[in-house]
């Protein structure tokens, strides 16, 4: 079993959601976003979602292409998102890699699973990697026990949702609206409707839900329904406006409000 | 390699969209079930006499189809006297080939019920015949198109707010094509249950580059039997340029297997290939995943897609079709560079001998056949497809040659 697995056991066990905090690798810098990732941890998130930056991220609203424009720009590579899955998992939480699929193409996706598992990562969530396209993955993630994170939504078949669960290990990620990555100021029905056609389908798979949460009111509403709730813009926000130590100590802020959510009855 | 083998199997591509080992669909899941309805909708239409017949009556009636055959003997001088022959695909309704395509998928889109459509552009062509194909279907329509070619473009961003479209200039990454396409999938994935994107080039997930290859086929089908009809044997080369390819894989595809005939695709080589400021994709590229789709690309070791540069806005792409690089890797087709500088020379050589005022990305293709002809001498026969008409680029070349007062 991996950390992450562990990980959302554990949460359950204690009658909570987990909390996944997601921030790109690089960007203001390597090692402020490692510190930040650091604070993250320190605020309270179970489970760190080390983003690899990509020139062309389809998924992502100007919050994410801001921050990841800027972290390219940097020359970030795999090494250093592999330096920032160290650093998440020697402090105490799981850490798992987030990217497009080009990145891991490129670098290999044999040498991919080997490094990660070697740098104490638990899998990786492709955003852009349908289960059909994923061979190579599939079966590198098994040889190197980690593990892989696809996606859900809205529009999902029923037949897709189950050959998309099945395929998934660790948990399914729960795109809770149509569109890219960004704050919203509600967090949409359509979310609850997918984990429940999710669990009904599957029963015994994880379902963690991502897109739009910003604050502890909506990570508790998220958390009363989903077995975690992911985080992104709204951390990758705090360092767009403070690309320093006041950023990073807004991250734990945040995640501190965050974690408090997902803890409420 | 033997001729046998660099016929490709003509089930490419499978059923799930690779050409080998190119092609597929590496796209979000919320975008699966409208891409598997768009392509369930295609082989449908594929099939069905009534749509055939409509969209034949459109290519007829309203493109101008089928395009004249043209021999430009006083060019050929120029490419060691052999015989050139030019589709003129810059005849057609709105100026270029896109129309071809686009009239396909405007029409699939009234049959799965949809009411808005976007679109990505270059040099604008794609947009113009997107917004002009709206108009005609009473389709909303929104059009994408990099910050830096609504400036190099601007008489086509004109002429698509004249047809009625939104046109979104993008001001992220490179401001060009690329970016283009990166915001019109934002749009799509956030609005999918609404609209249709109509991809103007065979890249992208399947089934675009099966889609647009059987909507653009209509120029190679058309301009093998016209050749055959006219010189009484088959080319020697069909030349074509290539950005993302859909006017090379609409000329080549009648040709694919005709063993004898040399399929040769120019890339743009902006500066040169050897400066890195280019969008030769095959011949500086490696494989992998862009836009939906493995292929060659522009990427750096990370996985980082480079910016490509080119004169012409319509082949500024880091990417490239997937058919083409298969094509490439069973050696069936060549793909060459050709700077800035040739291609401009061709421009102004095809307009001053021939009267015919090319657009860049063809100019490309006139180039490559200038090279061509005076490889292969004075009884070469040598197809090249002119797939756009150059008014739109009056202003680059004005300033490039320093033109006016």
């Amino acid at each position: 079993m991996t950390a992450l697995s562990d990980t959302l056991a554990k949460a359950r066990a204690d009658g909570r959601a987990a909390l996944i905090g997601y921030l790109p690798v690089g960007y203001p810098s390597v090692e402020v976003s490692i510190e930040a990732m650091r604070a993250m941890v320190a605020g309270g998130a179970d489970v760190v979602e080390v983003g690899i930056p990509y020139s062309d991220p389809v998924m992502d609203g100007p919050t994410i292409q801001a921050a990841a424009e800027q972290a390219v720009r940097n020359g970030v590579g795999m090494a250093d998102a592999l330096r920032a899955v160290s650093a998440v998992a020697d402090a105490g939480a799981a850490a798992v890699v987030m990217s497009y699929w080009n990145p891991i193409d490129r670098y290999g996706v044999e040498r991919f699973a080997a490094d990660l598992a070697a740098a104490g990562g638990s899998g990786a969530i492709t955003p852009d990697l349908i289960p059909d396209e994923a061979a190579p993955w599939l079966a590198a993630s098994d040889q190197h026990r980690l593990d892989r994170i696809f996606l859900v939504a809205p529009s999902s078949t029923d037949a897709r949702i189950t050959a998309t669960a099945t395929a998934s290990r660790g948990f399914v990620y729960a795109a809770s609206t149509m569109g890219v990555t960004g704050t919203r100021t509600s967090v949409s029905g359509a979310a609850q409707a997918l984990v429940g056609r999710v669990r009904a389908l599957m029963p015994d798979v994880a379902v963690c839900v991502g897109l739009g949460v910003s604050n502890g009111d909506q990570a508790a509403e998220v958390a009363a329904f989903a077995d975690g709730v992911i985080v992104g813009s709204a951390f990758v926000r705090r360092l767009l406006d403070a690309p320093d130590a006041a950023g990073v100590a807004a991250v734990e802020a945040l995640a501190a409000d965050l974690a408090a959510g997902v803890r409420r009855r | 390699m033997t001729p046998d083998s660099a016929v490709p199997d003509t089930t490419v591509p499978d059923a799930t969209g690779h050409f080998g080992p190119y092609g597929g669909r590496f796209v979000p899941e919320a975008l699966v079930a409208a891409i598997d309805e768009l392509t369930a909708a295609f082989h449908e239409t594929q099939d069905d006499p009534a749509f055939r017949a409509e969209l034949h009556a459109l290519l007829r009636d309203y493109t101008g189809r089928p395009s004249p055959l043209t021999d430009v003997p006083k060019f050929g001088e120029h490419a060691g006297g052999a015989r050139i022959l030019l589709k003129r695909e810059d005849l057609n309704h709105t100026g270029s080939h896109k129309i071809n395509n686009v009239l396909g998928q405007a029409l699939l889109t009234k049959r799965i019920g949809k009411k808005r459509v976007i679109a990505e552009t270059g040099a604008g062509q794609h947009g113009v015949a997107t917004a002009t194909a709206a108009a005609l279907m009473g389709l909303e329509c929104t059009v994408y198109m990099g910050e830096e070619d609504t400036r190099r473009q601007a008489l086509n961003v004109a002429r698509m707010q004249l047809l009625g479209a939104t046109v979104v200039p993008v001001a992220t990454g490179s401001r060009t094509l690329k970016d283009a396409i990166n915001e019109a999938m934002r749009d799509w994935v956030t609005n999918v249950e609404t609209t249709n994107y109509v991809f103007g080039t065979v890249a992208g997930p399947h089934p675009f580059p099966l889609m647009v290859r059987e909507y653009q086929r209509v120029i190679g089908d058309e301009a093998r039997a016209q050749v055959l009809d006219r010189v009484g044997r088959l080319p020697d080369v069909v030349a074509a340029c290539v950005g993302g390819g859909s006017n090379a894989i609409g000329i080549f595809t009648a040709f694919v297997p005709d063993k004898t005939v040399r399929l040769v695709g120019f890339e743009a080589g902006g500066d040169g290939v050897d400066t890195g400021r280019h969008a030769a994709t095959i011949t500086g590229g490696a494989p992998g995943v862009l836009h939906g789709a493995r292929s060659y690309l522009l990427q750096d070791a990370n996985g980082q897609t480079i910016e490509s540069h080119s004169i012409s806005a319509g082949l500024d792409y880091p990417g490239v079709g997937p058919e083409h690089s298969y094509l490439h890797d069973i050696g069936r087709a060549e793909y060459r560079p050709i700077t800035d500088a040739q291609a401009m020379d061709a421009f102004s050589l095809l307009s001053r001998s021939e009267g015919i005022i090319p657009a860049i990305e063809s100019a490309h293709a006139l180039a490559g056949a200038l090279d061509l002809g005076r490889e292969l001498g004075p009884e070469a026969v040598i197809l090249v497809n002119l797939s756009g008409r150059g008014d739109k680029d009056v202003e680059t070349a004005t300033k490039y040659f320093g033109l006016g007062s």
